[in-house]
């Protein structure tokens, strides 16, 4: 085990090492000159070629990447272009927002996704089950942002029920439209999967074993399936939550939700460059690190994988 | 289990009968994976509707300027905002465009990008797949580790961060798209080879004396393909969404030129007064999303009929 953990863990860090220097040289051939950004027109090119200097701009590639690797390392993500503040106080200011809307989402996915699959499972072919089939079909092919705004216009605007954007004093209510809108796929995800991995269980012997013993259906589904079933289902939600994250940049964009989706897409627009790369190597770094948590945890959970990588590896 | 064997049967009987029809010599043509697939897929309803959806809207696509009934990007400043009625279908926008010209107008761009930005995702994970897969050893390491850096990426913030360095544009969108796919095809591809290389007749193939270029042309690839089609297939239908996206946050193609993503963000500011400017592009991207999608499930089910 220790050394599937080892392993998984060095795997990692070329991982990081390439999205970081991708990342970073995307910005530096950005077209646009920063200082000039930052002192717009009007500028002497003393005064530019000085804030070039002192922002370190002047220095080849591979020093500054060097500089911005060793900041990052300390939590310093740079400085933002447009509101001369660290890139990390902007970003940990709307990260919460973020995580508690990722987290809403899962909850909704969780419940929501897994009852409709073991529903399609148990029934097989029956109303239900075609109607959880087509409604995650559709589920797929309906652009997130596009689900938003019909849910603005139906819930927010029409029927007046829910409020349309923004987070307002953060009670449940403004969470409602944009949580359920984030988790509309992964919902059709982890239903299809539930389903799947369900009809599988539901098929081995030791379920018939079970009936046989005469146990109820509800027991038998809970107690002996459900187990088993769900172990390939909780790695797709637990990848889900770094998934989500970087996923919310539609959603926050449409509900105005003040996040670190939004915060992007807003200096994506004003063309500041720190932040959306920061922001992005956050987001990264969640993902990464949600994926190395789920990794191990299923190994553990299930030793064959550990052998099979072994076996792989040779 | 029974009526699985049953259908087993059928399909075997089948097979004889097309078999007798053909000639015992055409038993062994080099294409009968394909006629299989293709027969198979023929009888999936679902599959024939999504294949249906896809002819339809190239059609619509090509024919635009026969089938719409206005110029997309010409103002009528009098008719501004109409709602859907018998002059405009699905109504004008707040510049007097008739909709419905637009988003026909609009399948133009979506199947662009989506063929076009697929088409490199396939060809840079096809190089990379067949190199690493069939070389092994360092080649095949460094590849797979530059794939899990492309995997780190969630798809649309990936795409975020190269259209704004890029700029916007529908070739950047191209590029975009294109090279942050390559890395499932890569893998894919490589794990299809790995199963393939080492079976009995590509041993025979090299022991004829056949190049490695040979080998992975002519007798690796035509084998190691079906899961890319299919793969490709449903991966149009998340470019189409992908290049909605960027379209809608402002990074895709600028106007005047129809897009269905930057219709949506047009009809964003107006949603209170004229719902109908975002119902119907919605409705497009869902329907061609959904073809791509039903077409890939039933290639899927069709080269794999196990995985059924």
């Amino acid at each position: 085990m220790l050394y599937y953990i080892f392993k998984r863990v060095l795997q990692v860090i070329p991982v990081l090492i390439g999205v970081t220097l991708i990342l970073f040289i995307l910005m530096y051939i950005i077209p646009e000159d920063p200082a000039r950004l930052i002192l717009q027109k009007g500028a002497t090119e003393q005064a530019l070629a000085n804030l070039r200097e002192k922002m370190g701009i002047d220095k080849p590639l591979y020093v500054q990447y060097w500089r911005y690797v060793s900041g990052l390392a300390k939590g310093d993500l740079g400085t933002s272009y447009r509101y001369r503040r660290p890139v990390s106080d902007i970003l940990a200011e709307h990260y919460p927002n973020s995580i508690r809307l990722a987290l809403v989402a899962i909850v909704i996915e969780v419940i929501i996704g897994i009852f409709a699959g073991i529903i399609s499972a148990v029934k097989k072919y029956s109303f239900w089950d075609v109607l959880v089939t087509i409604s995650t079909t559709l589920a797929v092919c309906v652009p997130v942002f596009w689900l938003g705004m019909m849910f603005q216009v139906v819930f927010g605007l029409k029927l007046g029920w829910l409020p349309m954007s923004g987070m307002g004093d953060g009670s449940i209510k403004y969470y409602v439209l944009p949580a359920i809108t984030l988790a509309s796929v992964s919902t059709a995800f982890v239903a299809r999967m539930t389903r799947g991995s369900m009809l599988e269980v539901l098929s081995n012997d030791y379920i018939t074993t079970a009936y046989a013993k005469g146990l109820p259906e509800f027991k038998v589904i809970t107690k002996h399936a459900l187990k088993n079933a769900l172990i390939p289902v909780v790695t797709l939600i637990g990848l889900d939550l770094g998934a989500l994250m970087g996923g919310a940049i539609l959603t926050e964009t449409v509900f105005s939700w003040p996040g670190i989706g939004r915060t992007i897409y807003l200096a994506v627009l004003q063309r500041d460059a720190p932040v959306v790369v920061g922001g992005t190597i956050v987001l990264v770094l969640i993902f990464v690190a949600m994926n190395l948590i789920v990794d191990i945890l299923y190994a553990w959970l299930d030793p064959r994988i550990r052998f099979e990588q072994k076996e792989l590896n040779v | 289990m029974y009526p699985e064997i049953k259908k087993d049967l059928k399909e075997q009987s089948e097979i004889t009968e097309i078999l007798e029809d053909a000639g015992m010599e055409k038993k062994y043509s080099r294409s009968s994976l394909y006629k299989d697939a293709w027969r198979r897929l023929k009888k999936n309803k679902l599959a024939m509707i999504g294949l249906g959806i896809i002819i339809f809207l190239i059609i619509i696509a090509i024919f635009a300027p026969l089938v719409s009934p206005y110029n997309p990007i010409g103002r009528v400043k009098e008719e501004s905002s109409l709602s859907p009625g018998m002059a405009h279908l699905f109504g004008t926008d707040l510049l007097g465009r008739d909709i419905f010209s637009r988003v026909i107008y609009g399948s133009r761009i979506s199947l662009e990008v989506g063929v076009i930005a697929v088409g490199i995702s396939v060809t840079i994970g096809l190089f990379f797949g067949a190199i690493a897969g069939y070389f092994g050893n360092v080649p095949d390491v460094l590849i797979m580790r530059m794939a899990d850096i492309f995997f780190a990426f969630p798809y649309i913030l990936g795409a975020i961060v190269i259209m704004t360095i890029l700029g916007p544009g529908i070739m950047n969108i191209f590029i975009a798209i294109g090279i942050l796919g390559w890395a499932s095809f890569a893998r894919i591809f490589r794990g299809s080879i790995l199963s393939i290389k080492n079976k009995e007749y590509i041993e025979a193939a090299r022991a004829l004396g056949a190049s490695n270029f040979r080998i992975i042309i002519k007798h690796i690839f035509p084998n190691a393909f079906a899961p890319i089609i299919v793969y490709a297939t449903m991966n149009v239908g998340s470019a189409i969404l992908v290049e909605a996206a960027l379209s809608f946050l402002g990074l895709g193609v600028q106007p005047p030129t129809p897009a269905w993503g930057k219709m949506l963000s047009e009809s964003l500011n107006y949603i209170d007064i004229a719902p109908w400017m975002m119902f119907f592009p919605g409705i497009a991207i869902v329907i061609t999303v959904l073809g791509f999608v039903l077409l890939g499930d039933g290639l899927r089910d069709a080269f794999d009929p196990r995985l059924k």
